[in-house]
């Protein structure tokens, strides 16, 4: 039991939940700001992969994960395109588009990393931005507070991201667009204007957390290596109804479920790899479950918006 | 700072037409609209009001033609360019986003990145002054009573508007008492020098409200009254000029006068000796419990007899949803009996009461009443579906079908190019023959009707109309649900009031002051519950 | 006034609709691969040596059975407008049934009783994994493509749990975590001297009862009115929930069904962390049929030859046999805009939005004039 509770066993755990949790977190505000402006995009796993496989390529090409994370979001915006076109601009059916993307960033990451890296498999370099005194501190330093440079400033990007959402002319554009977007045009804004924004956005904070994934979480890309969080970034996303503090909350919850296997191994508690697999989305269906009644979703969440349509 | 003081001046429409497949809905329309003026479109349903006011909000751009302000050719090309020009525009459906607060739908559109509300607020305060009104800035939208949102719309068009301030129907969902509130906000508007145009199909509120008048018929300007001339006019003169200008030699097209709101309503339908016929439909005590977003009724008790056209009048969303679906057996009732020819219904499902000839036309035409990518046909029988003789064992026999369709096509006079076509492209007067052919047929004993002859025309207007007093006639009943005052009392035997899911009164309808006696009990019951 | 058009016409039209976004996802397909260094006609050519030359064209017609089976369970609850996504962990769920029991019964019961057994175990597994979703979204208006999903991922990992536990091969020499293989003997019987066995049949049989009963009976229209708008279903008398537990239940039975055939006829045991991912495969089609099951024989067959000479032939030219996925999600794409073109096309307008159309519209006018001004 005292090995349970080690200083660096309990680093460790609180270490691998940031890790977990993070690109969670990222691909979920993505995916919020894309939902409050009525976009649900299905192709959130798709988009996530080629952020994952591209920042993967630009962290590899510089050696550098801070390339790495940029290359996830060009990764990311350019596989939201097809969503961005077809259907906000041309309003083809959302649900579909969104498989379509899931299923191409599936083959050509896989297709891809499979030709280009499969034979020589490498490892991307990390980098830690320890913190003078605090990273001293006894559990927390080893793990908060010497992360890469990164974790800091995609905390302080959440924070703008909350920021934005809540008091600024575009946040309240964005939730026009998913409440009623016809009052928002009525108003003088432009529904096409701010969903092209919203989906771009998406794309990005999307890409951003695969490359998180692959660059810093795990070191190496996998092909298929989200294994489904994607679609758990759409599950928070709906139960955080456009708070980021939720987002962050839930997302722990997540990120502690997937972190807690090694120090129960630890213990001696044996539970096979499939139940911590499997356990995320007990959890989610759970959480479905109890709070079946007040999962609220934007009204014109899913619905395209053609000004003046008879 | 007064940023509401107008920019004098004159907008002008030059030959604007606007066509759909189908239907040419502006034909080459000219008019002025001048500052300081109330100028109102009159024009019935379809008449293309509303495609002129949405190319002038920017939500439409017209075919050919031109807009000029000032005698500029200006085109506007999207709501924004609308609003930047000063032009502000109170549809008939709500523009407000229901969960944001009133300060939140009225910075919406804003520019700048931070949220202006010391501003916002400020300029609120400036405009509720203007108006006569009170309001919350931090009430939500979706709570605020209809006249109050109305309140709020007219603020945001006029937000950032110095120009034109256009209203859309404004009344048609009104008590009396907000409408004469309405008038003194447009008077004070008018005083501070805006334009104003104000769209109605009622000849009555044109002359009461308007300056000038400009009449619409089939996309066409047919007539203008200027506001010398108005001025001088009587009631009286200003009706024929107008039903003239609207109707030319139709003038005599029986009711076309009551229809066109020009007179007050007279009860059309023969007296009825209630007390000598048997209770159809009875409802006892009856209560909704939540759907959310509609207005659940509670303890309702009412009756329908034999013959009978009970009305029921009200402030459109005030439980009328729920009272026409409690009784079709579409929504549960959580308290109270229903009973239909003497059995109690209240546990039937809706295919029970269907059956026993209880039946329920929708106001949903398109989405509820009938189901658009299927064909005429196929929504004429699409209640009775698993039914002798249009299926046997489960499967269907086309023919049977079609000759029922055939049948009814030619009885109600639905204009369809055959049983085969689309629901969904037939026009609304048709679709709701549709309606009424497939519920009033097939032993129908009373029926359910909810605003049916909202958004016709004139002459589907009557045609409905005909179709239900001749069911009446013949024994059937009818429960009438709208928001016209003047029709309910051209149909109904006796008149009941809905306000916040209760009746709050039964009016018998024998002679002049129904309407009157209506609306007190409307006014008097929202004074009561505030 | 709208004309109604020839028949002849609308069933090229039809035609066209189906065929002409495969088309375009294969000439893309084929760039893509040129770009990637491979060469798209050896590709071509080799799914059709491997998909339907020799004896190849009888693997791929075993393949068909379990798409077929699955495209109807897409069918019925596409048809209903009900997002069923699970079906990946669905199909599994079925499979694993005839993997895990079958082994165990087939030595102590006769062989066709075992065989209906597993069938009918699947079924009701595959039903009842739908249900919850199914009530959720009945009840609480949960939005059923994310509880499905779930769900799915959930049954992936049941799934696994059960092959390398107690499902696992019993026999010591067997390390691999995979069930016990059924003995030939007790698969489902073959056709004649073909390796096609029965599954097939079955699911060719299914898709014209199918077919049957959604165009002909009162359930057919039913199914297609509360598809169409679950408020004029209501409004006619139809039980929303009823239907929405109805429909997802018999999508999950079907396709689990799938699952069960596809072990008992064709691959005779199962492995872990095995996920052939048919549905993802075989859902295009099933738009492209326009859900209707007579429809989506033709084209499931089509995708059966392509998916199993492909992956051979995807070998031959130096590509991963994920590269197939690409080609569904393109014709996903090519689908949906083919719609959209047909659709504007048959209203009569133009294919650009309105605001943008003013924008393409004036720079093609005066570019019109300035040429006009210089002559």
């Amino acid at each position: 039991m005292s090995d349970l509770l080690s200083a660096s066993v309990l680093a460790a755990f609180i270490t691998a939940i940031i890790v977990q949790t993070m690109p969670l977190i990222m691909a979920a505000i993505g995916e919020t700001i894309g939902e409050q402006s009525g976009v649900l995009n299905l192709g959130i796993e798709g988009v996530m992969l080629v952020g994952a496989y591209s920042g993967y390529v630009a962290a590899l090409a510089s050696g550098s994960a801070w390339v790495g994370m940029l290359g996830g979001i060009a990764g990311g915006v350019v596989a939201n395109l097809l969503m961005l076109v077809l259907n906000t601009w041309l309003g083809l059916n959302q649900i579909v588009i969104g498989l379509a993307i899931t299923i191409m960033g599936e083959g050509l990451t896989s297709v891809l990393y499979l030709q280009n890296y499969s034979k020589h498999p490498q490892s991307v370099p990390q980098d830690a931005w320890p913190i003078p005194g605090l990273s001293d501190v006894p559990v927390v330093g080893p793990s908060i507070f010497r992360q890469s440079g990164i974790f800091w400033v995609l905390i302080l990007v959440m924070i703008v991201v909350a920021f934005m959402l809540a008091r600024t002319n575009w946040g309240l554009s964005i939730r026009a667009a998913g409440q009623k977007p016809s009052s928002l045009d009525a108003a003088g804004g432009s529904v096409m204007r701010t969903r092209t924004q919203a989906v771009l956005l998406n794309g990005a904070f999307v890409g951003l957390g695969g490359a998180f994934l692959s660059v810093i979480t795990t070191g190496t890309f996998t092909a298929f290596m989200t294994g489904g969080l994607g679609f758990v970034a759409i599950v928070i996303t709906m139960l955080s109804r456009g708070k980021v503090h939720w987002i962050v909350i839930t997302s722990l919850i997540y990120g502690i479920a997937v972190a807690i296997k090694n120090p129960l191994q630890l213990v001696g508690v044996t539970v096979p790899a499939d139940v911590f697999q499997m356990l995320p989305f007990v959890v989610v269906m759970l959480t479905l479950i109890i709070f079946a009644r007040s999962s609220v979703v934007p009204p014109a969440l899913g619905t395209s918006y053609t000004r003046g349509a008879r | 700072m007064s940023s509401t003081v107008a920019a004098p001046g004159v907008i002008s429409l030059r030959e604007i037409t606007k066509a759909f497949p189908g239907v040419v809905a502006n034909d080459r329309i000219s008019l002025d609209i001048v500052s300081g003026q109330v100028h109102c479109l009159l024009g019935e349903n379809g008449a293309g009001k509303s495609t002129l006011i949405s190319i002038l909000a920017g939500i439409q751009q017209p075919d050919s033609g031109a807009i000029e302000v000032d005698g500029t050719p200006t085109p506007i090309n999207s709501p924004k360019a609308a609003v930047d020009l000063g032009i502000g525009v109170v549809h008939q459906h709500s523009t407000l986003v229901p969960s944001f607060t009133v300060l939140e739908n009225l910075m919406l559109g804003e520019t700048g990145l931070m949220l202006g509300e010391k501003r916002a607020r400020e300029r609120l305060e400036e405009l509720a002054d203007l108006l006569g009104a009170r309001i919350d800035p931090q009430a939500l939208a979706g709570d605020l009573g209809l006249g109050q949102q109305q309140q709020v719309e007219i603020a945001k068009a006029m937000w950032k508007g110095s120009r034109l301030l256009i209203l859309d129907e404004p009344t048609s969902m009104l008590t009396p008492q907000a409408i004469e509130k309405l008038a003194e906000s447009v008077a004070q508007i008018k005083a501070q020098g805006l334009a104003v145009v104000f769209i109605t199909h009622k000849l009555r509120e044109a002359y009461q409200m308007g300056d000038c008048v400009t009449i619409l018929r089939g996309g066409r300007n047919v007539g203008h009254i200027g506001v010398d001339q108005l001025a001088t006019f009587t009631e009286a003169q200003a009706q024929s000029a107008i039903l003239a200008a609207m109707f030319g030699e139709d003038i005599s097209t029986a009711g076309a006068a009551e229809l066109a709101g020009a007179t007050e309503a007279r009860r059309e339908v023969d007296d009825l000796e209630l007390g000598t016929k048997p209770i159809r439909l009875e409802l006892h005590g009856v209560s909704t419990r939540g759907h959310g977003h509609d207005v659940d009724i509670q303890d309702v008790s009412l009756s329908v007899h034999e013959g009978e056209i009970l009305g029921v009048a009200g402030i459109d969303g005030h439980g009328q949803s729920a009272l026409a679906e409690v009784i079709a057996g579409q929504r549960p009732a959580a308290f109270g009996t229903i009973r239909f020819d003497g059995q109690a219904i209240t546990r039937l499902g809706v295919r029970g009461r269907q059956q026993l000839g209880l039946r329920y036309v929708t106001d949903d035409r398109l989405h509820e009443g009938t189901v658009g990518g299927m064909s005429v046909a196929m929504n004429l029988v699409l209640k009775r579906i698993g039914q002798a003789p249009f299926w046997r064992f489960g499967q269907i026999n086309r023919k049977a079908v079609n000759v029922e369709a055939d049948r009814l096509i030619q009885e109600y006079e639905i204009k369809t190019p055959s049983s085969a076509t689309r629901a969904g492209t037939l026009s609304g007067g048709n679709i709701q023959k549709v309606l009424l052919a497939r519920e009033l047929t097939h032993g129908a004993r009373l029926v359910v009707v909810n605003k049916p002859t909202y958004g016709l025309d004139l002459k589907t207007v009557q045609h409905v109309r005909e179709i239900l007093t001749g069911f009446a006639a013949e024994g059937g009943s009818v429960l009438l649900l709208s928001t016209d005052l003047d029709e309910l009392v051209e149909l109904s035997h006796r008149i009941a009031v809905i306000s916040g899911g209760e009746i709050v009164g039964i009016v018998p309808n024998d002679g002049r002051g129904t309407a009157e006696r209506v609306g007190q009990l409307m006014t008097g019951a929202i004074e009561g519950t505030r | 006034m709208i004309e109604e058009t020839p028949r002849w016409r609308r069933v090229v039209d039809a035609l066209v609709r189906s065929i002409l976004p495969v088309v375009l996802a294969l000439v893309v397909a084929g760039l893509i691969m040129l770009a990637m260094g491979s060469n798209p006609i050896d590709f071509y050519a080799g799914v059709w040596k491997y998909g339907l030359t020799g004896n190849n064209w009888q693997d791929s017609l075993r393949l068909m059975a379990p798409l077929m089976i699955i495209a109807l369970g897409l069918i019925v609850a596409f048809r209903g407008q009900l997002w069923n996504l699970g079906y990946n962990g669905t199909y599994l769920l079925g499979s694993v049934v005839a993997a895990g029991f079958g082994p165990v019964l087939y030595p102590v019961m006769p062989g066709w009783i075992v065989t209906a057994i597993l069938i009918v175990g699947a079924i009701l597994i595959g039903a009842i994994w739908s249900i919850l979703p199914a009530v959720l979204k009945a009840r609480f208006g949960t939005n059923e493509i994310i509880t499905s999903l779930v769900m799915s991922f959930i049954a992936i990992g049941v799934v696994n749990l059960l092959i390398k536990g107690p499902m696992h091969d019993p026999n010591p020499k067997v390390t691999a975590p995979q069930t016990a293989t059924i003995p030939k003997a007790d698969l489902l019987p073959v056709l004649d001297s073909t390796r096609v066995h029965i599954g097939v049949v079955i699911a060719i049989v299914l898709a014209l009862v199918a077919q049957f009963v959604l165009s002909r009976t009162s359930f057919g229209v039913r199914l297609d009115v509360f598809g169409s708008s679950p408020k004029a279903a209501q409004h006619v008398g139809i039980s929303r929930s009823w239907m929405i537990v109805l429909l997802f239940c018999m999508s999950g039975a079907l396709i689990a069904l799938a699952g069960s055939i596809d072990v008992l006829g064709n691959v005779t045991y199962q492995r872990a962390n095995w996920n052939p991912a048919y549905g993802d495969a075989v859902m295009p089609f099933v738009f492209l049929a326009r859900l209707s099951p007579l429809a989506a024989i033709p084209l499931v067959a089509f995708y059966s030859v392509f998916a199993n000479g492909g992956i051979n032939a995807a070998r031959s030219v130096g590509l991963n046999s994920d590269f197939l996925l690409v080609v569904v999600g393109l014709i996903l794409v090519f689908m949906t805009i083919t719609e959209f073109v047909g659709a504007k096309r048959r209203l009569g307008q133009s294919y650009l939005p309105p605001g943008m159309r003013q924008t393409v519209l004036g720079l093609v006018q005066r570019r019109g004039t300035a040429r006009r001004a210089k002559a």
